[in-house]
C-alpha cells in the first residue's frame, strides 16, 4: 500500500478521533464530584477524616450501583491548610475539571474563598462543617450545626442541672463572639443571669487569673466556647485547681476535634456538650457506619463531628441527584428544596428549603471516661439563627453572609 | 483577703514562669549572642519528650526534670555542631538559620506525633486558700524557678567551669591563649541553654494543651524578657521577669487577660525606649 499525504492525514485523524472516543464516553457515564479539603498542614486533624468520610460515602454509592446508573468519579485536591490554594483549586474544579458538585472547605475563610467561584460558574456547592451561621446563597447547601441549634439545646439543659448564674468564656474571633451572644440570649430566656463574658485570643494559654476571677464571681455554671490547643490549657488548669469538682461546665466546642480523648477522664468528666454526632450514639445507623469505617480504615477512633457532616453532605447530594434523575444544577437544587431528608449516622438530616441549612438532631452529651455519653436527643432542630435573616424562597438571588443581630 | 492572697500567688507564679521560659534563652542569647529563634521549639520538644516518657510509664518528675532536659540538650548539641558553630558572630545569619530550624522542628514533630493536641494532667492536686481553690502546681513552678536561678548563679559564680565560660564569652581569644578551647566551651554552653529550654517546656507541659506549633506562644515573651533584662544574665532575668510579671498580672486582674498581655508589650516598648541597653545596662551594672 502506498502512503500519500492525504491517506496519512485521514488515517491519523481517524486514529486521533478513535483515541478520544473512550474518554468522551466515560465522561458521559460518570458523575464528577469535586472535593477541596486541607488534608495536610495545621488543619489536617479536621480535613483527613473528612476526606476519608467523603470517599467512604462515594464507595458505598458506587457499590450500590451508582447514581442513576452512573458511577461517581472523585476529583480531590489537598489545599494544604493554605487559604490561597482554595481559590486556585476552586477554579480548577469548576473550569478545567468541570465537576457536577463540589464538597469541601473547612474554615469559614476557606468557604468564603470558593463560594463566589462556585456561584459564578453555577457549580453546586456543599459546605459540611459546623460554623457561625448566616450564609444566604441559593447555590450553597450547608449541613453543619449553627450556634443557635447547639446553644438552644445545651443552655436550658445545663442551667437546669447547675443553676442560674452563668459565666461565659469564649474565643476572641467571630465564632466565639457570635456564640457568646447566643449563649447570653438563651441564658436570659431561661430566667438566668450572665455574670460575666470573657474573650481570649487564640494563643492565650495561662488561665490562672481567670480561674481566680471566676471564683470571685461565684457562678453556678461555666459555659466555655474556647478553641484550639492553647485554650485546651484552660480545662487542664481548671481541673488542676480542683474546680472541676465544684462548678459544673458546659462547652460548645470541646469534643469536635476529639478533645475528650486528650483530657484525662478526671479532667474531663462531667463537662456537658451538644452536637449532631457522638461516636457513642448507640443507633443501628451509627453502629453500621462505624463498622464500615473500621473495615475501610482499620479503626473508627478518628471519626468526628465534621467527618460525619461531610459524609451526610455527600449522601444528601446523592439522594437529590437520584430524585432529580439528573446532575443538572437547577434540577438538583429543586430536589433538595423539596424538603429532602436522609438517614445519616447522626440521625435524620433534612434540608431546610428557606435557608439551605440543615434541620438535624442535636444530642446532649456528657464527658464520661473519655467518651461522650449521650444523655438526651432533641429531634429535628431548626437552624433558627439563619432562618431569622435568610429566606431564599422569597429572595432567591440573595448572596451574602448575614451578621445575626438581636 | 483571700482574693488578695490568690492574686499574690498568681503574680509570683507569673514572674516565675517568665523566668523559667527565658532562662535557656538568657544563656544562649545573653551569654553567646546567638539569637535562637528556635527557642520556643526547644521548649515544645521538652514538652513532647515529657509526655512521651510519661506515656511509657516513667515517673513524671523524672521525665520532666531529667529526661526532657537531656533529650533537648542533645538535640541542641547536634544543632550547635551542625549549624550554629559555623555562624558565631554572624547575628543575622544565625537568626535565619534558627528560624529555618524552628520550621523544621515543627514539621518533624508534626510528622511523628501528628497535628493534634496532646498533654498530661498535673501531678499535684488543687489547694484551697480560704474560699478559693488554686492550682497547686503553681507552687511547684515557683520552686523550680527559684532553684534554677540559684543553680545558674552558683555555677557561673562559684565554679571554675562557670568562670571559664564567662571568661570565654567576654574574650574568647584570651581564653584560647590561656589554653581553653572556645569551640568546646561554646558547645557546652549551648548544650546547657538548650537543656534549660527543654526543662522549661517540660515543667509547663502539664498546664497546657501541647501542639507542634506551641513554641510560638513562648518565643516573644522570652525574647522580651531577655532583651529588657540587659547584659547581666541573672540580675537581668529577675528584674525584667519581675517587672513584666507584675505588670501583666496587675492588668489581668484589674481588667482582662487580653489587656494584661497588651500591658506587658506596651511596658516593654516604654522600658526599652528609656533603657535601650536593658535594665541591667543602667542599674546593677557588672552584676552577674
Amino acid at each position: 500500500m502506498t502512503m500519500n499525504r492525504r491517506h496519512f492525514l485521514t488515517a491519523t485523524a481517524a486514529l486521533a478521533g478513535a483515541s478520544l472516543l473512550p474518554l468522551s464516553a466515560s465522561a458521559a457515564d460518570t458523575v464528577k464530584l469535586g472535593s477541596v479539603l486541607d488534608t495536610s498542614g495545621i488543619f489536617d486533624a479536621y480535613g483527613k477524616p473528612m476526606d476519608m468520610a467523603m470517599r467512604l460515602a462515594v464507595e458505598e454509592i458506587n457499590a450500590a450501583g451508582g447514581l442513576n446508573g452512573k458511577m461517581i468519579d472523585v476529583t480531590a485536591y489537598d489545599t494544604q491548610s493554605d487559604m490561597a490554594l482554595y481559590t486556585q483549586y476552586g477554579r480548577q474544579l469548576t473550569q478545567q475539571d468541570e465537576v457536577d458538585v463540589v464538597h469541601g472547605g473547612i474554615l469559614s475563610a476557606s468557604r468564603e474563598a470558593i463560594r463566589p467561584t462556585m456561584r459564578k460558574t453555577n457549580t453546586l456547592y456543599f459546605y459540611n462543617v459546623l460554623y457561625e451561621g448566616g450564609v444566604c446563597d441559593r447555590n450553597i447547601f450547608i449541613n453543619g450545626v449553627t450556634p443557635a441549634q447547639q446553644v438552644e439545646a445545651l443552655i436550658p439543659f445545663a442551667m437546669n442541672k447547675a443553676g442560674k448564674k452563668v459565666y461565659v468564656l469564649a474565643a476572641d474571633y467571630n465564632y466565639g463572639q457570635i456564640t457568646a451572644k447566643w449563649i447570653q440570649k438563651y441564658v436570659a430566656e431561661n430566667g438566668g443571669e450572665t455574670v460575666a463574658v470573657d474573650f481570649f485570643p487564640l494563643d492565650v494559654s495561662d488561665f490562672g487569673s481567670t480561674i481566680a476571677k471566676i471564683q470571685a464571681a461565684d457562678p453556678d455554671l461555666i459555659v466555655a466556647s474556647l478553641v484550639g490547643g492553647a485554650h485546651l490549657s484552660f480545662f487542664r488548669q481548671w481541673a488542676a485547681a480542683g474546680m472541676n469538682k465544684k462548678i459544673p461546665m458546659a462547652s460548645t466546642t470541646l469534643g469536635v476535634g476529639n478533645e475528650h480523648k486528650v483530657l484525662t477522664a478526671e479532667e474531663g468528666d462531667g463537662i456537658m456538650v451538644a452536637y449532631n454526632y457522638s461516636q457513642e450514639l448507640d443507633t443501628p445507623a451509627n453502629n453500621a457506619f462505624k463498622k464500615k469505617w473500621a473495615e475501610a480504615y482499620g479503626d473508627a477512633n478518628g471519626v468526628h463531628e465534621i467527618a460525619v457532616s461531610n459524609y451526610q453532605g455527600v449522601l444528601t447530594w446523592a439522594e437529590a441527584v437520584k430524585k432529580a434523575g439528573s446532575t443538572d444544577r437547577d434540577m438538583v437544587i429543586e430536589a433538595l428544596e423539596s424538603g429532602l431528608s436522609i438517614e445519616g449516622p447522626a440521625g435524620t438530616v433534612t434540608v431546610d428549603p428557606k435557608t439551605h441549612h440543615a434541620v438535624l438532631d442535636v444530642h446532649i452529651m456528657e464527658f464520661d471516661g473519655q467518651k461522650m455519653k449521650v444523655l438526651e436527643t432533641l429531634k429535628q432542630r431548626q437552624p433558627i439563627d439563619t432562618q431569622a435573616v435568610c429566606d431564599l424562597e422569597a429572595n432567591p438571588n440573595d448572596n451574602q453572609q448575614y451578621e445575626i443581630k438581636f | 483577703m483571700d482574693l488578695a492572697a490568690v492574686i499574690v500567688v498568681e503574680t509570683v507564679y507569673a514572674v516565675a514562669s517568665l523566668i523559667l521560659i527565658s532562662a535557656g534563652l538568657a544563656i544562649v542569647f545573653g551569654m553567646m549572642k546567638v539569637i535562637n529563634l528556635a527557642h520556643g521549639e526547644f521548649m515544645m520538644m521538652g514538652g513532647y519528650a515529657t509526655i512521651t516518657a510519661v506515656n511509657l510509664g516513667i515517673n513524671i518528675y523524672i521525665a520532666m526534670l531529667v529526661i526532657a532536659p537531656i533529650v533537648v540538650g542533645l538535640i541542641g548539641l547536634l544543632v550547635e555542631r551542625l549549624v550554629i558553630r559555623h555562624l558565631y558572630g554572624r547575628l543575622v545569619d544565625t537568626m535565619l538559620a534558627t528560624w529555618g530550624l524552628s520550621l523544621f522542628f515543627v514539621g518533624i514533630v508534626t510528622m511523628i506525633f501528628g497535628n493534634t493536641t496532646t498533654g498530661i494532667s498535673t501531678p499535684i492536686p488543687g489547694i484551697s486558700i480560704g474560699d478559693y481553690q488554686i492550682n497547686g502546681y503553681n507552687f511547684f513552678i515557683v520552686i523550680i524557678s527559684i532553684l534554677l536561678v540559684l543553680l545558674i548563679y552558683f555555677v557561673l559564680k562559684g565554679t571554675r567551669l562557670g568562670l571559664i565560660a564567662r571568661g570565654t564569652m567576654q574574650r574568647s581569644d584570651m581564653a584560647a591563649a590561656l589554653g581553653y578551647s572556645p569551640d568546646r566551651i561554646y558547645m557546652a554552653t549551648f548544650f546547657v541553654g538548650s537543656a534549660l529550654s527543654g526543662l522549661a517546656g517540660a515543667v509547663l507541659a502539664p498546664l497546657v494543651g501541647l501542639v507542634p506549633s506551641s513554641g510560638g506562644a513562648y518565643i516573644a515573651k522570652a525574647f522580651i524578657t531577655v532583651i529588657s533584662g540587659g547584659p547581666s544574665v541573672i540580675a537581668g532575668l529577675i528584674s525584667s521577669g519581675g517587672f513584666f510579671g507584675v505588670v501583666n498580672q496587675f492588668f489581668t486582674f484589674a481588667i482582662s487577660p487580653v489587656v494584661g498581655e497588651v500591658a506587658l508589650l506596651v511596658s516593654a516598648v516604654i522600658l526599652l525606649r528609656l533603657l535601650p541597653q536593658g535594665v541591667t545596662g543602667r542599674f546593677l551594672k557588672g552584676k552577674l
